[in-house]
């Protein structure tokens, strides 16, 4: 009995030894483990694609790789809800090979987790999408694929409410959807207020409305970018005044982002504020349901410089080495054939890092609308963090939807305020927050 | 029972032999001598390590993640002291959301009156007793996520209760949690459904403890089932009823699944616990957020204080 018992308790705490001793991870010992090393070993990728690990494409991927470096066995590992588990797994030594750096990592805290792959200049040529991933001039990923962002629309809907011209400036926009309320029975603008997240992705467009690359960088030390005239004060704007006007669902509480596809591919709604990524996946959704895929367009944000439209175009999840992979040449041959050679970006119809690449299909509306690409410029040295610091300080937050249900309550009287009211307690926050970081 | 009766041997033993020394002085003998001592001690050990290992160790950690600038990532850890505690108490948005509670709290009353009501109902000689007391105490038993999702539905415009509201001639109803003003009562609805067979089972185990001859005795000097009621049952489950009213104080005050999952918090139902989890997850400032759950804690415990101060323990003494 007392012998079990002992077993028992010295089981426990052997348990509890190679559980802590899990993280006592030695990758770093071997000098040859580096990324210029010998292409072979296991390797474990983590992703966040759950759908591509379940249809067998990444199998596919996997497949193909592995013939062209028979010395390395890959190993997948999809991730459904990947930013929260990540944060947590980062804690840890291991944290597979690859991965998609997560946005919370801020840039200066990269070398902590991530192995470098090299100075950012020697990539400037030929990739694109460069800023996400470096810091300090060094450089930790590279970009899967990259996306424009606008508004993402049902031709047909716009057709049927007599709407000729797409609209380049807010007021046309919101008199677009005034037509399609009037003339059709789809809800003109859909927010997904109740998911929260495709809130968020209009802050992408951030610099395109007033065509100034560095306007990221800018709103980082504006005591008050919610200000007419910049670019928070169109993007949010327009969805307020599109919100105020009855233009959009009428319970936003009860949204719902998977029927949202649905109802915008068959009609039922007439826009979205997405990035372009969205476009392959609502027009899936068009064909599953009896619509056609030609009817999801796609628009740049309705404003312009000058008679000039742009578009920013910004990359996706970044591919980085952790620091703790033990075989670090195979992670980095994996991540340059996913990005060169793989294919994804052209099935995924996303924006090649490859600068020589063409541009994807759908963004052909883009192009024959005379919209302009652009990427923004990278945030001086030594600041890559800093509006993520002022965003997370002023607890506004940017990429995300809390202050922007707010500003969807407050426009459909659901909350006390007004648009300047609601901008001003906005610039308050974040002018307290510039300030408290500068100083 | 072998164990104690051994162990009684040894101490006699013992007391015959102060220098210590026993009939059998063999090294085998005394080790399992203190193994035997040392056995129930082991058996603890493993329970007691889990509670360490899950309970004090992470609580330990919040607080002294409280007193750093932690983003839930960086390696290194910054004391920042008492900064995070000034920034929870003099930033007023945090504070508002326990006006939200208030409707939790005031939900409380309805919900321990409906349980009270229903356990002694179902206390007395009932048709279909165990049935309804089945279909009671059924909602506390689902999922919360799953009740979060099946009421979102019913709330729904044009959703089930809709429905049923316009047999009734009701049309026009509002929007059950897009309109402001209603929202936290829907909410606080859902959370009444959701925890009454908590309550009911804990008053229908109170009452069912109160011995039988003492409602015979009554039923015999002529008291009705109400005059029984306030005589018996009510003094008799003071103590239970009691305990549900910290209870609910302190659940209202960290209400979380249900306007999670229902609202994430929108529209003006966010409470203190999931402003926390934004703090922590979404605006990353863990340290804050660890600063957040110890107050939470304080209060709590404060609350429960002061609770049991003004109603203490007293010994129930029917006859």
């Amino acid at each position: 009995m007392t012998k079990k018992a002992l077993a028992g308790v010295a089981t426990f705490a052997a348990a509890a030894i190679a559980l802590s001793g899990c993280t006592g991870g030695a990758a770093d010992d071997d000098p040859s483990n580096t990324i210029d090393g010998e292409v072979a070993g296991d390797l474990t990728i983590i992703t966040w694609r759950t759908d591509l690990v379940e249809n067998g494409q990444f199998d596919e991927y996997i497949a193909a790789f592995e013939e062209q470096y028979p010395d390395v066995s890959v190993e997948v590992e999809a991730i459904t809800d990947y930013a929260g588990e990540m944060q947590t797994r980062l804690t840890t030594d291991n944290y597979g090979d690859v991965i998609g750096i997560p946005a919370s990592v801020q840039p200066d805290q990269f070398e902590q987790f991530l192995e470098p792959i090299g100075e950012k200049a020697d990539f400037a040529e030929t990739h694109r999408f460069l800023n996400g991933a470096s810091y300090d001039g060094t450089q930790y990923g590279l970009a899967i694929g990259g996306n424009a962002n606008g508004v993402l629309y049902n031709k047909r809907v716009f057709e049927e409410a007599g709407v000729t011209a797409l609209p380049t400036t807010p007021e046309a926009f919101l008199a677009a959807l005034q037509q399609v309320k009037d003339g059709t029975d789809a809800i003109p603008m859909y927010t997904n207020y109740k998911d929260g997240w495709p809130l968020g992705q209009s802050f992408g467009n951030l610099g395109g409305v007033t065509a100034n690359p560095d306007a990221a960088s800018e709103m980082a030390e504006d005591p008050a970018p919610w200000s007419e005239g910049k670019d928070m004060y169109a993007i949010d704007g327009l969805l307020y005044d599109a919100v105020a006007a009855g233009l959009t669902e009428e319970d936003p509480l009860t949204t719902n982002w998977e029927q949202s596809k649905v109802d915008l591919a068959t009609g039922k709604i007439g826009a979205m504020t997405l990035g372009s990524w969205a476009i392959s996946q609502f027009q899936d959704a068009a064909e599953a349901n009896g619509a056609s895929a030609d009817d999801i367009g796609y628009m740049a944000f309705p404003s312009n410089v000058d008679g000039a439209q742009y578009s920013v175009i910004a990359g996706d999840y970044n591919l980085g080495i952790s620091r703790h992979s033990e075989s670090k040449a195979a992670a980095w041959a994996w991540i340059q054939w996913f990005i060169e050679e793989s294919g994804f970006a052209e099935n995924e119809a996303m924006i090649s890092t490859m600068a020589s690449a063409p541009l994807p299909e759908n963004l052909a509306g883009l192009e024959e609308a005379g919209v302009q690409l652009m990427e923004m410029n990278p945030a001086p040295a030594g600041e890559e963090g800093l509006l993520n610091e002022v965003s997370s300080d002023s607890q506004v937050d940017l990429f995300g939807n809390i202050y922007r249900q707010e500003l969807v309550d407050v426009a459909r009287g659901a909350a006390d305020g007004d648009k300047e009211s609601f901008f001003a307690d906005l610039n308050e926050r974040w002018g307290a927050s510039v300030e408290r970081l500068a100083g | 029972m072998a164990i104690k009766d051994s162990t009684a041997v040894d101490v006699a033993v013992d007391r015959f032999h102060p220098e210590g020394r026993v009939q059998r002085p063999s090294g085998a003998a005394r080790r399992r001598r203190i193994l035997r001592r040392l056995t129930p001690y082991l058996f603890i050990a493993a329970a007691v390590a889990l509670l360490v290992l899950l309970t004090y160790w992470p609580a330990a950690n919040l607080l002294y993640f409280s007193v750093t600038d932690w983003d839930g990532l960086d390696q290194d850890l910054n004391y920042v002291g008492a900064d995070n505690y000034v920034r929870v108490f003099t930033d007023p948005r945090i504070f508002e959301v326990f006006y939200v509670s208030l409707y939790y709290f005031g939900a409380s009353f309805i919900q321990i009156g409906l349980a009270l009501y229903f356990a002694t109902i179902l206390s007395f000689n009932t048709r279909f007793k165990n049935f309804f007391r089945g279909v009671l105490f059924f909602p506390y038993l689902i999922n919360g996520v799953a009740i979060g999702f099946v009421f979102l539905y019913l709330f729904q415009p044009d959703g089930t209760l809709d429905t049923v509201l316009s047999w009734f001639g009701l049309a026009d109803p509002p929007q059950w949690v897009g309109d402001p003003d209603i929202a936290n009562w829907s909410l606080a609805g859902t959370s009444v459904w959701r925890y009454m067979g908590m309550n009911f089972v804990l008053f229908l185990g109170a009452i069912q403890s109160i011995p039988s001859d003492i409602y015979e005795a009554a039923e015999l000097d002529g008291a009705n089932k109400w005059q029984q009621f306030w005589a018996i049952i009510l003094p008799g489950i003071r103590r239970i009823l009691g305990l549900c009213f910290v209870l609910s104080i302190a659940g209202s005050l960290s209400v979380f699944e249900i306007p999670f999952i229902m609202t994430g918090g929108a529209n003006g139902t966010s409470t203190f616990v999931i402003q926390t989890i934004q703090t922590a997850f979404t605006h990353r400032q863990v340290g804050i957020a660890s600063a957040m759950a110890i107050v939470l804690l304080a209060i709590v415990l404060a609350v429960t204080f002061v609770q049991r101060k003004l109603f203490p323990d007293e010994k129930v003494d029917l006859t």
